[in-house]
Formats: structure tokens, C-alpha cells, sequence
């Protein structure tokens, strides 16, 4: 029953190098201006707004008393989020041996390092001294200050840390060869920057010995992380005693709803680099997308199924606070049509991948990932700046809005993140050559050479 | 060893619950809501004893008001029969306070006296603790507020002026305790209780907040904790709060709601 995998007998090795190539060097130049486009989006709708925070204070956002953490804490968790895909895509399956990963890793974990690099500017963005940030690490200094080990925010500067270091590490680990091998056909600038980047990459036996050593390594190094930094991340909130947040079901709630709007995001992406370079469907193939949706699916129902046992756990608590926050969070318009929504995005919306035939077709590609994409912001939305509005004392609830400056800062970095997205996979491969390569077989074996 | 030894006593006595009645102090403070009447004398002298901005009409609809101490009024019952209540609230210095464990730099931490004590200048904004405090007391820097001409001739000397960006709450007037534990210690003696009043205590026309030690048994806060009427507020989150209120004493002789 179970669909074949692609076949790879008309790939070789020349050809996979050709086409990859052919991702980074040949472009219109409609792309670049739309890279422009986006970038200059950054810096207006993100760069000069958060400039603008800096210098009057958090006062241009719509937070108030009882509601300290608005949209940037849901976009910090949303982009947390997005980034575990790439990280289970490269280290789980990995080490899984999952043979339809090979072609989509690369572009998975380009996503994770992006996704974290904006994780990180949320965390900026949401101080209010963000220029004291290294007062948040451990660092010996005159003055004796250290930092405190209870704190769940601790727990988040090791955990994004750890997080950022080991994917950037990851990545450059699989990239070396690849830019070895693309350097013997790329010219000008690319090639020096190839030669200097692969290290005197030449392929030898010793060589590869070493790389495949060290992916293994990382990958196992890589897969607690999968489960503990999202589970950090929940910590920040369940470690408090706000009705709303202390609930120990959010460590696998949150990890469960990161790596379904990861995927998401994951087959979002795919899609439109497939749409832009039709040269990827020989790589992408429908049979990654039924993979990616079988992961979809399951993962939202794991995610529906966790999301009754959040509210459950709430009703059974049966307090005062716990009531009073579930009656604002699912019977107050407009978060109760938010709610609905957020259900419809990501419990029924993703039900259509039990056909199979949905999973690769257009609707499956395109219309899914963006509604569980919302339905991800949503959820973090409806838990974050909602049960802080609810808190314990009633005079001083208060409600929340976000205002022009985080919206702008949300949509500004969203803008930011494709511009580096398109510029990376301008200068680095997005398929995985060698790994790609090792589907085709060895040369030899059909009769071709490169 | 023995170094190490006393050094693993001493964090081992840290984690014991209510470490804080080996210090000389546990600031507490008790309220008496049957005198209250809401007239926010001690809302005012905090603004002026702790340099507080006011921020205008526009913020405090947005729900920024800076009052360290606040007086939260509840309506129970319809029109004629009405009950309004009164409690003020401010930081509840609690033994066990959430926020503290929320700070990553050490900001807010428990001091010596069983306060709760925050460092502005170490402050770098998180929320944090702002976020885990179940009483909703804590303030934040917004923008800088600077008063206009000529009323930064009045700001109080013994206390900072904050900067933008930084979290605060009240302290119990911690300038005045300082005082009052320096002038004792140059007269060579403990601290005399009654001897130490934060503002809002002094400016209460009806006496109803009364400030003390709660490790001396002998103290006026010591005393009317125990009364009957005592109760914490929101005490069942287990947050061990310093502040205890004295329950209202209805028209037929039973105790009010309270709460």
C-alpha cells in the first residue's frame, strides 16, 4: 500500500550538482528585487519601529498593569516553535535513518537557524532594557552579580543558547561538502567564499569518516533538544502560578503545537520553493508530501488531544480563577470566535490529510499550512496576553491590545525572515548534495559518469 | 571541611520554609479594613513619600496608573441595600514570593529584614516578575516620566528616580526602615517598635494600617495578627504574604466578606 519511494535511476550526480547550482546562481531579476522588497520591509516595518520602542520605551506597546507580555511573547514562542521542525527533520530522523529527509533537511534546518534568529530578537524586543541582555548570563564580573538559577527565564538563555549554537553547528556540519563540491563549478565571488568555507574539503575517506562521525554526533547531541527547549519555553509560563499558565500539561502541549506549525511550516516552504524552482520537483516529490502530512495529521491530533486536556485540567480544578479564566478565554467574544478559529485551524483543517490524495495536491500544499500556521499564533495568543487579562485580584483586570509598533515589529521580522531565507538559498544549497546524492547511487552502477 | 560544612548548613537552613525567623526583622504590616474608609490619604502620601510619576489621564485609562499602593473598592448587593468595601493593596513582601523566583538577574530578591527588596539599577526588564505576582502590585518604567518644572523641587531626596524600562513596587519604605535601623544602631540598641512608620501608615486619618516586626511577639503588628478577624489575602496560593488584613465587622456583628 505504502507508496514507492521516488525514483532516483534518472538523477546523477552531475545532474544533481547542475540543478543545484542552477538554484543558486540563476535567478531573475525579479527575484532579487523581491528580496529588496523584503528586506527593505524589515528595516521600515521592524528596524525603525523597534528603534522607536527603544527610544520612548515600552510605553508605544499596548501592554498595561495586570498584561506584561503581549505579541512579542507570542511570536518568541511562535518562532520557538517553527524552528523544532527543522530540528526534528535533521536530528531525529537522522538518526532514524528516514529515508525522505534527505532531500527537505536542508531546507528544514535553514528554516530552524532563521526562525531562532528572530526567537532571539524577540527576546530583545520584549525587554525593557534590552541594552543590559548580557547581564542575563553568567559571566564572572567585578561587581560579584550572578544570575539566578531558579528563574525560568535562566532556564530559557541556556535552552535558546544551547539551541542556536548546535543548529548553526549542525548546519555548517552538512554543509561543508557541499560547498567543496560546488566550488569546483562555481565562479567569482561564490567560489572564494566556497573554498574558504569548505576548509580543504577533498572528500577523502578519512574526511568523510570524520563528518558523518561528527552529524551523527550532533544529531544525537540535538534530539533531547527537540523535547527540552520547548518544554523550557513552557516553563516561563507553567512555572507561575497565573491561572492559565500553571498547568503541567504544557511541556508536551507546547512541544506538540511547535512541531505542528513547524511542519506547517516546513511544507508551506517547500511548496513555494517548488512553485519558484520547478527544479526541486525532482527532489520533492509527492511522496515527501505524504510523509509531511502523515506528520501533520498525527501531530494535530496529538495537539487537539492535549488541548481538551488544557481545558479539562482547568474545569477540574474547578477554582474560582481557573473558572474565570476559561469563561474569558472560551465564552467572551472575541476570543471565544478566536478560540472556534483556532480549533478549525488546526483540528479539523488538517483532518483532510487522512485522504491521501489531499496530501499532495494544492489545497494540501498551500491552503493547510497557512490555517494551522494561524491556528499556532492563535493558540499562544490565546493562551499568553489572555490569562494575564484574567488574573487574580478583578479590579485589576485589564484587556489587551497589541498597537501599531508590535504589529509592525510582528509583520516587520515575518518580512525579515524571508529576506534572509531568499539570500541564504542565493548563496548556499538548499538540497542536501551529498546526502541527495547517496539516493542516486553510486555512478558506476548505472552506466554514467559525471 | 569544616568550611564547606558550615557553609552546606547554612544554604541547607535557606531552604527550609520560613527561613526568614532567623533575621532581626520580618517587616509585616496589618490593615484593618473596619477602619478603612477609603479616602486615599495613604495612596496620595505614597506618590509623595516614594517620588511616584503621575502619568496623566490617557495612561491610566490604559491601566497604568503607578500607585504602589492602591485602594480596590467592591460593591456588594443592589441599591438600597449596598455594601462597598475597601482594602488597600499594596506589595505583600511575601516570604514565599513567586516573583522572586521569576527574576534571572537577582533583581527582586528577599533581604535580610524579610523583604522583598528590588535592585532598579540590575532591573533589565523581563516582566517576569510582574507576570508571577498573583497581587498585580508591580510597576513598570513605561517612558521616562520627568515632573514638570517646578515640581522636581519635590521629590523626595532619600529615594532614586527611576528610568525608563525598570520594574518597581512598593517597599515598605524601605528609606524610612534604613533610617530608623541606623538611628538605633548609633544609640546602640535594637529598633523600638512604632519607631519605623512608611508613609501610608502616617497618613492614615483612621489608623487602620499599622506597621511592625512580626518576629517580636511583643510588637503592636504581632498582636492584632492575632485576632480573629485576621485573614491574607490570596493566602490558599501558599505565597506567605507579610501584609494581614483584619476582616470588616458587618452592621449585625458578624464579619464581612472581607475579601
Amino acid at each position: 500500500m505504502a507508496q514507492q519511494e521516488p525514483e532516483s535511476n534518472n538523477l546523477t550526480y552531475k545532474g544533481v550538482n547542475e540543478d543545484v547550482m542552477g538554484i543558486i546562481t540563476r535567478s531573475g531579476l525579479g527575484y532579487y528585487l523581491l528580496t529588496g522588497a523584503f528586506a527593505l520591509a524589515a528595516i521600515g516595518l521592524f528596524i525603525m519601529p523597534w528603534a522607536y520602542q527603544i527610544y520612548l520605551g515600552q510605553g508605544v506597546t499596548g501592554l498595561n498593569a495586570p498584561v506584561f507580555w503581549g505579541i512579542y511573547l507570542v511570536n518568541f514562542v511562535f518562532w520557538v516553535g517553527i524552528a523544532h521542525a527543522g530540528t526534528l527533520i535533521s536530528a531525529m530522523l537522522f538518526i532514524t535513518q528516514t529515508p525522505w529527509r534527505r532531500a527537505i533537511a536542508r531546507g528544514a534546518e535553514t528554516m530552524t537557524l532563521f526562525a531562532l534568529v528572530l526567537v532571539t530578537l524577540f527576546i530583545f524586543i520584549h525587554m525593557g532594557r534590552p541594552w543590559n541582555f548580557y547581564w542575563t548570563f553568567p559571566y564572572p564580573n567585578q561587581r560579584q552579580l550572578w544570575t539566578s538559577f531558579v528563574s525560568p527565564i535562566t532556564f530559557d538563555v541556556f535552552a535558546i543558547g544551547t539551541y542556536t549554537t548546535s543548529s548553526i553547528v549542525f548546519l555548517y556540519f552538512g554543509l561543508i561538502p557541499d560547498i567543496a563540491a560546488l566550488s569546483h563549478t562555481a565562479t567569482g565571488w561564490r567560489k572564494a567564499l566556497y573554498e574558504t568555507l569548505s576548509w580543504g574539503w577533498r572528500g577523502t575517506d578519512a574526511q568523510w569518516s570524520v563528518q558523518a562521525k561528527a552529524c551523527m554526533f550532533f544529531s544525537a547531541f540535538i534530539m533531547p533538544l527537540v523535547v527540552s527547549v520547548h518544554s523550557v519555553v513552557s516553563w516561563d509560563f507553567a512555572l507561575s502560578v497565573v491561572p492559565g499558565f500553571s498547568k503541567t500539561v504544557f511541556a508536551p502541549y507546547f512541544v506538540t503545537g511547535a512541531l505542528l506549525s513547524g511542519f506547517a511550516g516546513v511544507l508551506l516552504m517547500l511548496s513555494i520553493m517548488r512553485e519558484v524552482y520547478p527544479v526541486m520537483k525532482k527532489y520533492v516529490t509527492n511522496y515527501h508530501y505524504d510523509r509531511i502530512g502523515v506528520f501533520v495529521l498525527v501531530l494535530s491530533l496529538t495537539w487537539s488531544y492535549l488541548t481538551l486536556m488544557e481545558v479539562a485540567t482547568g474545569l477540574y480544578a474547578n477554582t474560582s480563577l481557573e473558572m474565570e479564566h476559561l469563561k474569558f478565554k472560551l465564552a467572551t467574544p472575541p476570543y471565544l470566535q478566536l478560540f472556534a478559529l483556532m480549533i478549525f485551524c488546526n483540528t479539523v483543517m488538517p483532518l483532510v490529510f487522512i485522504v491521501r490524495k489531499v496530501r499532495p495536491s494544492r489545497f494540501g500544499r498551500f491552503v493547510v499550512p497557512v490555517f494551522v500556521l494561524t491556528g499556532m499564533w492563535l493558540e499562544r495568543y490565546l493562551i499568553i496576553p489572555n490569562s494575564l487579562s484574567r488574573k487574580f485580584l478583578p479590579w485589576m483586570w485589564h484587556d489587551y491590545a497589541p498597537t501599531w509598533v508590535e504589529a509592525s515589529i510582528a509583520v516587520g521580522t515575518l518580512c525579515g525572515f524571508i529576506a534572509m531565507f531568499m539570500m541564504f538559498i542565493k548563496v548556499f544549497p538548499i538540497i542536501s548534495l551529498f546526502e541527495v546524492k547517496e539516493d542516486v547511487g553510486i555512478p558506476m552502477r548505472n552506466g554514467k559518469r559525471h | 571541611m569544616s568550611v564547606l560544612n558550615s557553609i552546606g548548613e547554612k544554604l541547607k537552613s535557606y531552604r527550609v520554609p520560613g527561613y526568614y525567623t532567623k533575621f532581626d526583622h520580618r517587616w509585616g504590616m496589618v490593615i484593618d479594613l473596619d477602619r478603612c474608609n477609603g479616602c486615599e490619604a495613604c495612596v496620595t502620601a505614597c506618590y509623595a513619600e516614594n517620588n511616584l510619576p503621575v502619568v496623566g489621564e490617557k495612561d491610566c485609562a490604559n491601566s497604568r496608573a503607578f500607585s504602589w499602593l492602591r485602594v480596590e473598592r467592591y460593591v456588594e448587593g443592589e441599591y438600597p441595600d449596598v455594601k462597598v468595601g475597601f482594602i488597600p493593596i499594596m506589595c505583600h513582601n511575601c516570604a514565599k514570593a513567586p516573583c522572586e523566583t521569576g527574576c534571572p538577574v537577582y533583581a527582586t530578591y528577599h533581604n535580610q529584614d524579610g523583604l522583598n527588596v528590588q535592585v532598579y539599577n540590575r532591573c533589565v526588564g523581563t516582566f517576569t516578575c510582574a507576570t508571577y505576582c498573583p497581587y498585580d502590585v508591580r510597576r513598570f518604567n513605561w517612558r521616562t516620566y520627568r515632573p514638570d518644572k517646578p515640581l522636581d523641587e519635590q521629590l523626595n531626596p532619600d529615594v532614586t528616580v527611576r528610568e525608563m524600562g525598570v520594574m518597581e513596587k512598593c517597599t515598605f519604605c524601605i528609606q524610612r526602615i534604613r533610617a530608623g535601623k541606623d538611628n538605633a544602631k548609633d544609640e546602640r540598641r535594637g529598633v523600638k517598635d512604632g519607631e519605623i512608620t512608611p508613609a501610608c501608615a502616617q497618613s492614615c486619618p483612621t489608623g487602620a494600617i499599622t506597621f511592625g516586626d512580626l518576629n517580636d511577639p511583643q510588637s503592636m503588628v504581632s498582636k492584632l495578627a492575632l485576632s480573629p478577624r485576621r485573614y491574607r489575602l490570596l493566602e490558599e496560593l501558599n505565597t506567605d504574604p507579610s501584609v494581614i488584613y483584619l476582616k470588616r465587622v458587618a452592621k449585625d456583628g458578624s464579619t464581612g466578606t472581607g475579601e
